[in-house]
């Protein structure tokens, strides 16, 4: 037998059937759900008479509409009534089907690609699917795991399969060490940078190599969830010693013989020493410097110590013209230094980056120092409540407070402004989060996309700051 | 669905690349439960000059009178004419939605995203891709030629021009074949009900973890 992919080992242990006009019925083990993408699927079931084909599959929580204030109010503190409308719709729906779902005053509640790993409703070699680009967030755990419309939501609500046509393999290496105050959220974004928003598309990446197998279980989340940034849907990394202990004892996870067994399954989720891939990229870790999004697209990104580039010295027509509506956007000016960039507020959540880690990692920026004054807001939303138990035990929230960020509940907030927390026209904020789009964190705001620590670090000085300078002051005082 | 066979329109041109689809449909008309009701949003921002919110009564709105969709010379516009790595971003459906109740019947691009290219053959909506040089001759000819129309011929996969010239398009049989038919893709798998049974008793007995934990 030829030498596989862990794309293609998924993506053959969950065919069911392979068509004569190369589509294929893929087998879905774990369907996520939230408000946004699901109203339209269930009630196309109410239409068609048809019921969900297996309940089990499937996990509920609102996220993209939820408030970060009040939530002991539960849905009666969603002022926006069309919001509400939505919230209250799925927990209706999920009565309905018999679903499970953490709604708003559970303390499981939060961002569904938070939730997922966090209960072990997301495990190797699963295939996962959600209505939500971001579902690529799963593949950190060597699961087949990518977003789908609402057709497709659906559809696998139906019929527990996918209609599928198989992508092409990219591998992903980054080897070397990352440097000090480096991460896996600057990692993402290089790679973004050097292959383009469209440079994965229709492909799965797999991110292999020795930085990738460094990073924690929360920072190959993280670099996941922003394969849908380059293009690709899938973002994959091979099962190690390090999902299986991130794994363990989970509320959802195997027990007992089961966790034994699936153990020794799950030794097979790596691609083979001479598997093929249709595409490869190479990144030197230690090369890698903070990044800094300057743009209106992920692919718009430098390193802190770079300037905002010059469209005169793009040749390419198309991109040239890009750059220069995406700086009349951003109210920037070409060969601005990016640490000029003065910020009036500061976002820290997002499935992207609101992970137990990402929470610690701005702690130890924020520790001790005060927001800027100049800075109108700097927020915290902890991805679930769980995360925001566990911040709380850690002391994480009085350091935050201290030093002037606000502490909020769980959801996916500013990362996309369908609940109240956006930005004000004209206005530049340091985010975690994964898309600087125009208008994405609020009409006519400007995103800049960064680490945890890179946020809390332009929080302290008001505008962007290598967070590796502000370290090493600590380091050395 | 919606049968797509052969369809003739007028074009509008949208000069930019990686159009994503949070520009498609902004993110608080995403609020809605329905499946309907959001052309009057389509490209929102760009669209108009004040902020939109859900619900509002468009008519009265200030249009943008630089955007392409405003001119008068392609209102009544069905084939959008797009650059590459068109609706890339999330994976709202809504996107797909928004440009066919526009009136959108295809979109003419170098490139497509992932998603947003499934998504669209839901819909009825035809994403072709072109090659680049090919797109920039529609660019040019939609642009200097007012009323220009193009014909989509999904049976035949082809884009044929005013002066005859045309351009054929790849797309897979599955796909086509349910777009040419208006097929509704549940109905097929389900007759596949059987195989999947088959699969998932399989699958239960290597893997039962993978079954029964969440209730």
């Amino acid at each position: 037998m030829s030498a596989k992919t862990l794309y293609d080992k998924l993506w053959d242990s969950h065919l069911v059937k392979q068509r004569d006009d190369g589509s294929a019925l893929l087998y879905i083990d774990r369907h996520l759900l939230h408000e946004v993408t699901s109203p339209q699927a269930f009630e196309g079931l109410r239409l068609a008479d048809r019921k969900p084909w297996r309940i089990d599959a499937n996990l509920a929580t609102p996220d993209h509409n939820v408030p970060t204030i009040n939530r002991a109010a539960g849905v009666a503190g969603i002022d926006d009534l069309v919001s509400k409308l939505q919230v209250t719709t799925l927990d209706d729906n999920c009565k309905d089907f018999g679903i499970l779902e953490f709604q708003m005053t559970d303390r499981r509640q939060g961002i569904v690609h938070v939730v997922g790993p966090e209960q072990g409703a997301t495990l190797p070699g699963m295939t996962i699917v959600c209505g939500d680009s971001h579902t690529a967030t799963h593949g950190a755990f060597g699961a087949l795991a990518h977003g789908i419309g609402t057709s497709e939501v659906e559809h696998v609500l139906a019929t527990q399969c996918l209609v599928a046509k198989k992508m092409k393999n990219m591998l992903v290496q980054v080897d070397g060490e990352l440097g000090f105050g480096v991460t896996a959220k600057d990692i993402v974004l290089a790679v973004i940078g050097k292959i383009g928003t469209a440079g994965g598309n229709g492909h799965a990446i797999e991110f292999a190599g020795s930085a990738i197998r460094g990073l924690s279980m929360e920072g190959r989340m993280t670099v996941c969830n922003m394969a849908i940034e380059a293009g690709a849907r899938v973002g994959l990394v091979a099962c190690d010693e390090k999902t299986v202990a991130y794994v363990k004892d989970r509320p959802y996870a195997p027990k007992g013989g089961d966790w034994d067994k699936a153990v020794a399954a799950w030794q097979d989720l790596v691609s083979d020493a001479d598997a093929v891939f249709d595409t490869v990229v190479e990144l030197d870790a230690a090369q890698i410097k903070p990044q800094v999004s300057w743009g209106t697209s992920p692919e718009m990104v430098v390193a802190i110590d770079a300037k905002v580039p010059n469209p005169a010295r793009e040749t390419d027509a198309v991109k040239r013209s890009g750059y220069q509506r995406a700086l009349q956007y951003m109210g920037l000016e070409a060969d601005q230094p990016i640490t000029s960039i003065k910020l009036d507020r500061v976002f820290i959540g997002s499935c992207t980056n609101s992970r137990i880690e990402d929470l610690r990692a701005a702690a130890v920026v924020a520790k001790g120092r005060r927001v800027a004054n100049t800075v109108k807001q700097a927020m915290v939303v902890p991805g679930s409540g769980l995360v925001k138990e566990q911040a709380e035990r850690e002391g994480l929230d009085v350091i935050f407070k201290a030093a002037g960020f606000e502490w909020r509940d769980p959801g996916c907030s500013m990362c996309l402004a369908m609940n109240p927390d956006r930005l004000q026209p004209g206005e530049h904020c340091a985010s975690t989060s994964n898309r600087n789009f125009e208008g994405r964190q609020g009409n006519g705001g400007r995103t800049h996309l960064v680490s945890p620590a890179m946020a809390a670090a332009a929080a302290i000085a008001g505008h962007f700051v290598d967070v590796r300078d502000m370290l090493t002051e600590e380091a050395s005082a | 669905m919606r049968a797509f066979t052969k369809h003739t329109g007028l074009v509008a041109p949208l000069d930019r690349a990686n159009v994503d689809t949070d520009q498609i449909i902004p993110k608080q008309f995403l609020k809605s439960i329905k499946r309907t009701g959001f052309g009057p949003n389509l490209f929102d921002e760009w669209r108009y000059l004040d902020e939109g919110y859900p619900g509002q009564d468009h008519t009265s709105r200030p249009l943008n009178p630089d955007f392409v969709l405003n001119q008068p010379r392609y209102q009544g516009a069905s084939v959008l004419l797009a650059r590459e790595n068109f609706g890339c971003g999330s994976s709202r459906e809504h996107a797909p939605w928004a440009l066919d109740e526009y009136g959108f019947r295809a979109v003419l691009a170098s490139s497509f995203a992932d998603i947003f290219f499934n998504n669209s053959f839901k819909n009825g909506l035809l994403p072709i891709v072109l090659n680049e040089e090919d797109i920039d001759d529609l660019f040019k000819q939609a642009e200097a030629e007012e009323g220009y129309q193009l014909t989509v011929d999904l049976q035949a996969q082809t884009v044929t021009r005013p002066d005859g010239k045309s351009y054929s398009f790849e797309i897979d049989a599955f796909r086509k074949h349910c777009l040419l038919n208006g097929l509704d893709d549940i109905g097929l798998t389900l007759q596949d009900a059987d195989a999947i049974r088959a699969f998932e008793e399989k699958h239960r007995q290597a893997q039962p973890w993978l079954f029964d934990a969440i209730k």
